[in-house]
């Protein structure tokens, strides 16, 4: 596991630590772009949301590959933001009505195959899944 | 992430290099800002060493292509955008919102 600030100029650090272990995971350069981004999204709504107003917030996050399923997980100690709660945008809806709100949390889900989030106490956990191949 | 714009007659072909994230899309923002500000409307973006883009850049497309269509006053259109970038446009439902172009000339040579 390693912390990281919860600030957007780390997120640079965020995706070249997904990166990393993805690609030790065996994941093709199209997928690891996919996990980054994925990972890009859910840090960037932890520091804009759950850490809205805070600056010296962190984010705890690791990487696990277990019999080709790929887990993400990302800590937070901020406000309760659930993505599944997240309204989705219309994506058929024309470029005057296209609502970008919600778009990180929809590539999200689209990305993986899984996105669970859970509050315990002060804690807040998001758990992203992807399965290999 | 770095921007470079060239000013043409009649359309702004802007640059955009590195990497977009919630980090960097502000001053992306900025710089597309500065060009319609300047009621300049007709703007291709050349994205072919654009390595990354998250969906902070995709809002600041979408205010953007709002912003110069507008009035039919012009439009902002994309050149060569990455594989990746482009996949995830894609998800995004953003690739029917832009025309895009594989050559910068031709994308200028379009307004």
């Amino acid at each position: 596991m390693t912390t990281f600030p919860a600030k957007f100029e780390y997120l640079d650090e965020i995706r070249d630590y997904i990166a990393e272990a993805a690609r030790r995971s065996g994941f093709t350069d199209k997928e690891i772009y996919s996990l980054q981004l994925a990972a890009d999204e859910a840090a960037s709504n932890i520091i804009e949301h759950a850490y809205e107003g805070i600056t010296n917030g962190s984010i705890d996050l690791s990487c696990d590959m277990r019999e080709d399923v790929f887990t993400i997980i990302m800590r937070d100690e901020g406000k309760k933001f659930d993505p599944s709660k997240v309204k989705l945008p219309n994506l058929k809806a024309d470029l005057s009505e296209r609502q970008i709100g919600g778009l990180g949390v929809y590539l999200m889900r689209k990305l993986m195959d899984d996105v669970r989030y859970e509050t315990s106490g002060k804690s807040n956990t998001l758990t992203m899944i992807k399965r290999k191949g | 992430m770095e921007i470079t714009n060239q000013e043409f007659k009649h359309c702004d072909l802007i640059k955009v290099t590195g990497r977009v994230d919630s980090s960097t899309a502000p001053e992306f923002t900025k710089a597309l800002e500065k060009t319609t500000n300047d009621n300049r409307f007709k703007i291709a973006l050349d994205m072919s060493e654009l390595e990354y883009m998250s969906s902070a850049g995709f809002r600041a497309l979408l205010a953007t292509q709002r912003n110069c269509k507008r009035y039919n006053r012009g439009e902002l259109v994309l050149v060569k955008v990455p594989a990746r970038v482009r996949e995830a446009l894609e998800l995004a439902g953003f690739t029917e919102l832009f025309k895009t172009f594989d050559d910068p000339l031709e994308a200028v040579g379009n307004f």
